[in-house]
């Protein structure tokens, strides 16, 4: 409020001072022209001057700053509309990175997933070729041990009629006589089980 | 400019009739001649500086553009939204100055800006239009403004007093500044140019020191340069804040 009413104060005075000082008789001794109010073509500026503006105001804001304005609008729509159209490429750029990532992804899942499977098949086909083998293995086993077993048991009843045949012969030629065949083949089972033949 | 040894600094705001008599019913001197041209040159640097339209735009349509964007920065900024609506007006009003003290540094030809009563129109154009665009958009509330907020009804007496004569010193020191600032200038290049004129029939002598005016001269056109444009910056962004004042609340 004081700087405002400072200012108002001190423009009155310098409007006065300069009025006075332009008016004032012997400061310019022919007078400025400029204050020269009688003079027609002094005041006539004002006229010529309204008309001048008014035709010069007419023609800039109808004609001329709308030709301005429609360049800048137009450029700045145009910067707009490029920008747009790049962020719409960088967008479907972005998605088809992505996309390309998600199957590249998806790939290498299904990958992994059927090398899994053709390992667990692999290993399966193994184990089971393991298994019928070694079941071959124990029945060959079972068998050559079953047939151990039986030329076993054949090998040992033949062992005791030759042991008794032996007896027979060796008393005979010792005595000289016919041994009871049941009183041998007592001794023989005998001592046969002795030793735990 | 002055002849012989007497100096006339005034001679130079002198209006001389058009056409003789023709001139004089009409009232028609130089100087709305030279508003014409002044008019003129600003239309043709739009028109040919926006006639390629182009979207990168060459030095002329950069040019003009760069005018129209400082005006319409100042009007909006200024004044605010409605700025847009007075953007033209700020704009002619701008140029109509800039044009007129620029053609007026040019040798042999006349500046309308320094006649008080070109300049007091402007101003009071102004004046009026702001008082229009505030009792048009604030009504009857528009002269609650002679009496500051907060202040103390004893002391309206002597504030109300004030303001309004803040307010009506408006257009006058609008005018004069400009007016004065011109008047000033071309006194200054005649006083000096007159120097050197009188300083020639002093022989070699005054010859050697005559360049001593010139070169103020040449300064004082650079000088001029700036007054020129500063003077029409502050007409135009004085007239913003006046019409913000009037939009305003």
């Amino acid at each position: 409020m004081m700087t405002k009413t400072v200012r108002a104060g001190l423009l009155m005075s310098a409007c006065g001072v300069s009025l006075l000082a332009a008016t004032a008789p012997g400061a310019y001794a022919s007078g400025m022209p400029q204050l020269d109010f009688a003079n027609p073509l002094v005041t006539g500026q004002v006229m010529w001057g309204a008309v001048i503006f008014l035709v010069f105001y007419l023609v800039l804001s109808r004609a001329m700053l709308p030709r301005v304005s429609r360049v800048l609008e137009d450029r700045a729509h145009r910067i707009s509309g490029d920008l747009e159209i790049a962020r719409a490429a960088k967008h479907d750029a972005d998605r088809a990175v992505a996309e390309l990532q998600q199957a590249r992804k998806d790939a290498m899942a299904e990958a992994q997933a059927n090398l899994q499977k053709a390992l667990d098949e692999e290993r399966q086909a193994a184990e089971k070729q393991m298994q019928d083998i070694s079941s071959r293995l124990d029945k060959e086993i079972a068998d050559a041990e079953e047939r151990i077993a039986a030329e076993k048991a054949r090998a040992l009843g033949a062992l005791r009629e030759i042991a008794l045949d032996t007896t027979q012969a060796l008393v005979q030629r010792l005595t000289g006589l016919a041994p009871d065949a049941q009183l041998v083949a007592q001794k023989v089972e005998g001592a046969s089980a002795r030793r735990a033949v | 400019m002055a002849g012989g040894s007497s100096i006339n600094v005034l001679e130079q705001f002198e209006l001389h009739p058009i056409l003789g008599s023709l001139g004089e019913a009409l009232r028609l001197s130089q100087s709305p001649i030279y508003m014409v041209v002044a008019v003129c040159l600003v239309l043709a640097f739009l028109y040919l500086g926006m006639k390629p339209a182009a979207v990168v735009p060459g030095r002329l349509q950069a040019a003009a553009e760069v005018c129209y964007e400082f005006i319409h920065t100042m009007a909006v900024d200024t004044i605010g939204a409605e700025g847009a609506a007075f953007f033209p007006f700020v704009f002619t009003l701008f140029f109509f100055i800039l044009a007129g003290n620029y053609i007026g540094l040019l040798p042999f030809s006349f500046t309308f800006t320094s006649h008080i009563a070109v300049t007091f129109a402007l101003a009071l154009m102004v004046f009026v239009l702001s008082v229009v665009v505030s009792l048009k958009s604030q009504g009857l509330r528009f002269f609650a403004h002679f009496m500051p907020d907060g202040a103390s009804p004893f002391l309206a007496p002597l504030l109300i007093p004030i303001e309004i004569l803040s307010f009506l010193s408006r257009p006058v020191s609008l005018s004069i500044r400009l007016f004065a600032n011109m008047v000033a200038g071309h006194v200054m290049f005649d006083i000096f140019a007159s120097f050197v004129i009188m300083l020639a029939s002093f022989g070699v002598v005054g010859d050697v020191f005559a360049i001593g005016p010139i070169a103020i001269n040449v300064a004082l056109m650079a000088l001029e340069l700036l007054v020129g444009v500063l003077q029409a910056y502050v007409f135009a962004i004085l007239t913003c804040i006046y019409l913000r004042e009037a939009v305003a609340h």
